[in-house]
């Protein structure tokens, strides 16, 4: 088989990756081992925010934030986005003070969308956060989408600018014949000039092929969801001191999350939760909320995914080869950059460049 | 609504105490199954579901269905099927989603 | 270093679990027995010897059995841990406990999950209406409670347990206005074969003729081989209808008792992520087991019904053989000692499943049970209907797991207990695929919902022991 471009994975990035292209008028099949948004971006917390980003992925997040905030023009759909805004409080003055110097830095570097607020402010926007928080920084336009919906959403979108998808279908060996890819999978070779790869938590071993190795460790985030309960939170809240992602979808159902992590098993494509591990997250989310206390968690997972050393992604061209661009590594907050990544990787495949500064998320920066 | 058929006549069996069911007192035998209890009182439901706010009654009684689900003694959701009686337990209807409670 | 651990920890006091305890006690073993409910029995026993019933003999001799079972329980040496829930297994033997809004763990070098069976879902239209309930649940409430339903009551389905709690309602004096079995009359051609090999254990046989025999004694109504089975009512149930012979039919009742047979509670295997088989005959999932019960787990173990449906007789064995094999691998026994114990057990057990074939094929629950009607809830907690599935199938899912992202079936309180057999049977039948390969949901702690709170003060035991 051919096409212009071979995506490798169909997350949220590989089906964006896709999409702009086909919109670019390049094609693609996108190759994928379990099938679109199996894994991270199908399972993560559908945090959409720009608050707390690393400084280089401000732009991006931005950027990415204008596809969000429009996606019923974008996709025909809101894949279920809802602009609840995002809060990450302070727990005590210390705690405080480094948010105020957080807005502060922003600020110098033009950017307005992270907001202090006082403890009164706090109290209105999340009346049943515990008195202990003294503060928040609020990002008013951030919120939450539905994941899988989005997942789904961006491959459907894709489709219709003429991409293929190629579920059960593992890319087992990359050969470079001339100007050409020759992708083997596990049930079909597909030929093509472009080489994308999004394949997440396997990256490592794609890039590697493309004689670029780099040091990606592979990680399972945990979540833990609840029984309904009738509403008490609008915005997404997430803490300073330590890792907190708490958010009350529509449905009643509260998603809470945590820095802890369970066991990747990226072979089997399984992951096993750390049951004391979830415990510190439900600890850190009955302080910050007490009325949960008696609120029943129904399930927790986890999903494996990709994580740099220096916590930010790895987006652009290949260091080895032409036409060949990676972007993985998000480092368990890439769902929000997906509508932006894809546009960037378009950008680069069709004209060899963007507007948007990429520097930072090299691939270099891991070679010699 | 069930009825009671001829019990043992030991202590075990002859204990009473007496629970609130909305509020209502009634006797019923130590040790008893709140759902039973809930079901020997004529309650016509226990709960409305957070999806349609159809009526539901208890349908396993062996805690795998979850539809006996009920506020008792303050804390919403709670399996009436899993719970035992005590003395003075209030026990209420949950009327759709369940709220936040202080308990 | 000493090692604090059990050496085996049960869970459930079924049949299985009961029988077990008393043999692992007897082989010295350290012994930790967990089970939900307040009192051991599992559901056949459920509260054998406390029964507040004035006459417990209305429930037949089988239930009496129980008290045998559990006296030889009630003296073994083990630790026993009534009305405590377990929500979480690792494969490391580590086990997470919840009991009075506290939740903790407990560690063990061999695990034996006796989990037991649960009833099968029967979704047909309307049978998330007050007034219907398991026959099961009729069951619990007659042995744990001394109550029956007041007022008309009708039976529906099909299965053994069907006319046993029918034969027990007779006996109680319940006023029951018709038995309405599904049973297709072509299950009797595909039984036939295997009843010869059923007479080897014809004590179950002779049961079920005599309760056909007191319901004909009692003159209720049965209809037999009935189709389109449908609760009638708006916010409760009034009649059930049906078809029987071309002919239209309802009865008007209080109290339905529903039933499709039983089927294995794989929900502590499947979070294990034990490899499960769909039997054919059964139709239902199970465990993948050695000829001692171990899974392919290396410490866990599974007795009883949880493991394949065998009845209480069975499971007693299995609980038995299961400990055998634990005892050797504990070097307590060696393996011509094992297999010599094991040897009169596995004789009697073969006994017993003589019948199975028989009862499987002749009580095999209908194509219309198995996928029901597009109107009918199959997820009760969600409210998501079969037709609501199929629609999902024609998007694009796949399987049972992404249905979740598609709608929000098997998401709710009972995590997917009620739906998941019908939700893989319907996306089998859509993709016309075998269920086998459709699978099932992906299971996940905790099995049983706890609160937030007592998953805060949830001690994981740190640095597991090897
Ligand atoms: C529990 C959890 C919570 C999270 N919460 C948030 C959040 O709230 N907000 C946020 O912004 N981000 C969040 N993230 C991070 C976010 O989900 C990921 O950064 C993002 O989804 C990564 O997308 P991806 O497309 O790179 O990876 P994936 O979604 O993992 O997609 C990669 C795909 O490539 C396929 N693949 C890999 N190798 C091959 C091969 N050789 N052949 C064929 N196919 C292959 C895989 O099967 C996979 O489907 C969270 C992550 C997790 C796990
Ligand atoms: C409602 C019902 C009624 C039945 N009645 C009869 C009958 O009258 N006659 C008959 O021949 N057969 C009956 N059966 C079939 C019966 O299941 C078996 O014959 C027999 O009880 C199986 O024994 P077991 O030890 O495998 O499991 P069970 O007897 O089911 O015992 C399992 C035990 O495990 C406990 N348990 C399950 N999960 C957990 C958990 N997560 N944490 C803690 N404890 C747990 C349960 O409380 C239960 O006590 C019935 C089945 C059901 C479902
Ligand atoms: S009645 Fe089924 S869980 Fe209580």
């Amino acid at each position: 088989m051919h096409a212009d471009a071979v995506v490798i994975g169909a997350g949220i990035h590989g089906c964006s990756a896709a999409l702009h292209l086909g919109r670019a008028g390049i094609s693609s099949i996108v190759l994928e081992q379990a099938y679109p948004g199996r894994h991270a971006s199908g399972v993560n917390a559908g945090g959409v925010r720009r608050l707390g980003r690393h400084p280089a992925e401000i732009p991006l997040s931005v950027a990415a934030m204008g596809f969000w905030l429009n996606m019923e023009d974008f996709l025909g759909q809101d894949c279920g986005f809802r602009r609840t805004g995002q809060v990450k409080v302070a727990e005590d003055e210390s705690e405080m003070e480094r948010l105020r110097q957080r807005v502060a830095q922003l600020r110098s570097l033009g950017f307005t969308h992270e907001e202090i607020i006082d403890q009164d402010e706090l109290k209105h926007l999340v009346p049943a956060v515990s008195g202990h928080c003294v503060g928040a920084i609020v990002c008013r336009d951030d919120g939450y989408a539905l994941p899988f919906q989005t997942v789904t959403a961006f491959r459907k979108g894709a489709e219709a600018a003429g991409a293929q998808f190629k579920a059960g279908c593992r890319v087992d060996k990359l050969v470079r014949r001339g100007s050409i890819w020759q992708v083997q999978t596990s049930r079909l070779m597909i030929e093509a000039p472009i080489l994308v790869n999004c394949s997440g938590a396997w990256a490592g071993g794609i890039a590697e092929q493309l004689d670029e190795p780099v040091p990606v460790s592979v990680e399972a985030p945990m979540l833990m969801i609840s029984e309904r309960v009738a509403p008490f939170c609008n915005p997404v809240v997430g803490a300073t001191g330590r890792p907190l992602s708490f958010k009350q979808f529509e449905n009643g159902t509260v998603l809470i999350g945590g820095g802890h992590r369970g066991q990747a098993d990226p072979a089997r494509q399984e992951t096993q939760l750390d049951m004391g591990g979830l415990a510190f997250s439900a600890r850190t989310a009955q302080e910050i909320f007490p009325c949960m206390r008696n609120v029943r968690v129904l399930r927790c997972w986890a999903g494996i995914e990709a994580v740099m050393p220096d916590g930010i992604p790895v987006i652009g061209p290949s260091a080895k080869f032409p036409d060949t661009f990676h972007a993985f590594g998000f480092s368990a907050h890439g769902f929000q950059l997906g509508p932006i990544t894809g546009q960037i990787i378009a950008h680069l495949a069709v004209q060899s460049e963007t507007s948007l500064p990429i520097e930072a998320f090299s691939i270099g920066r891991f070679l010699e | 609504m069930f009825r009671r058929i001829p019990r043992r006549d030991d202590e075990e069996s002859r204990s009473l105490v007496t629970i609130f069911i909305e509020g209502k007192p009634i006797q019923v035998p130590t040790g008893e199954m709140v759902a039973a209890a809930v079901l020997a009182s004529g309650l016509g439901w226990v709960r409305s579901t957070p999806v349609s706010g159809a009526p539901r009654m208890p349908y396993c009684l062996m805690g795998v269905c979850f539809e006996c689900l009920m506020e008792i003694d303050g804390v919403p959701n709670s399996q009436a099927c899993m719970t035992r009686v005590r003395e003075g337990m209030r026990v209420e209807r949950q009327a759709g989603v369940r709220p936040l409670s202080e308990v | 270093m000493e090692d604090k651990r059990y050496d085996l920890a049960i869970i459930g006091a079924g049949p299985a679990g009961m029988a077990a305890a008393s043999s692992a006690a007897g082989f010295g073993l350290r012994c930790l027995v967990i089970d939900e409910q307040p009192r051991p029995g599992g559901q056949i026993y459920r509260d054998t010897g406390h029964s507040p019933l004035a006459n417990p003999d209305l429930l037949g001799p089988d239930y009496r059995e129980g008290e045998v079972l559990a006296a030889e329980f009630g003296k073994a040496q083990m630790e026993y841990l009534s009305g405590a829930a377990v929500w979480h297994v690792d494969a490391d033997g580590v086990v997470g406990l919840s009991r009075e809004g506290r939740a903790w763990s407990v560690a063990a070098r061999y695990i034996l999950v006796a989990t037991g069976a649960m009833e099968r879902p029967c979704p047909i239209p309307g049978w998330t209406l007050p007034g219907v309930m398991t026959a099961g649940a009729g069951q619990i409430l007659l042995k744990t409670s001394a109550m029956i339903p007041d007022g008309p009551i009708v039976l529906a389905g099909s299965g053994p347990l069907l006319f046993l709690v029918a034969w027990q309602y007779l006996n109680a004096g319940a006023e029951i206005v018709g038995f309405v079995e599904t049973t297709s009359r072509a299950n009797y051609l595909s039984a036939l074969p295997f009843l010869p090999k059923a007479l080897g254990a014809a004590e179950y046989l002779f049961k079920g003729l005599g309760y056909m025999k007191a319901l004909r004694k009692a003159r209720v109504p049965v209809f037999k081989g009935v189709a389109d089975l449908r609760v009638e009512g708006d916010s409760k149930l009034e009649a059930i209808s049906f078809s029987v012979g071309g002919k239209n039919k309802r009865i008007g009742c209080d109290t339905l008792l529903l039933h499709q047979g039983v089927v294995p509670n794989v929900q502590i295997t499947r979070a294990l992520g034990c490899e499960h088989i769909w039997d054919i005959r059964q139709v239902c999932w199970r465990p993948r087991l050695d000829d001692w019960g171990r899974t392919d787990s290396e410490k866990i173990y599974v007795a009883g019904d949880g493991g394949g449906i065998g009845g209480a007789a069975v499971a007693q064995i299995q609980g038995r053989l299961a400990t055998l094999e634990i005892a050797r691998h504990l070097n307590i026994i060696e393996t011509a000692e094992r297999d010599r114990l094991a040897a009169p057990h596995r004789v009697a057990m073969a006994r017993h499943l003589r019948i199975r074939p028989f009862l499987d094929l002749l009580y095999r629950p209908t194509e219309v049970m198995r996928c029901p009607s597009d109107e009918t809830i199959v997820c009760r907690c969600e409210e998501v209907t079969a037709g609501d599935i199929r629609s999902m199938v024609r998007m694009g899912c796949l399987g049972p797991n992404q249905t979740k992202s598609f709608g929000r079936p098997g998401m709710g309180p009972c995590q997917g207990r009620l739906c998941g057999l019908t939700v893989s049977e319907v996306i089998a039948a859509e993709r016309g695929l075998p269920t086998a390969e459709v699978g099932y949901y992906r299971i996940r702690p905790p099995i049983k919902p706890i609160t937030l709170g007592e998953l805060a003060a949830f001690d994981a035991p740190e640095g597991k022991q090897k």
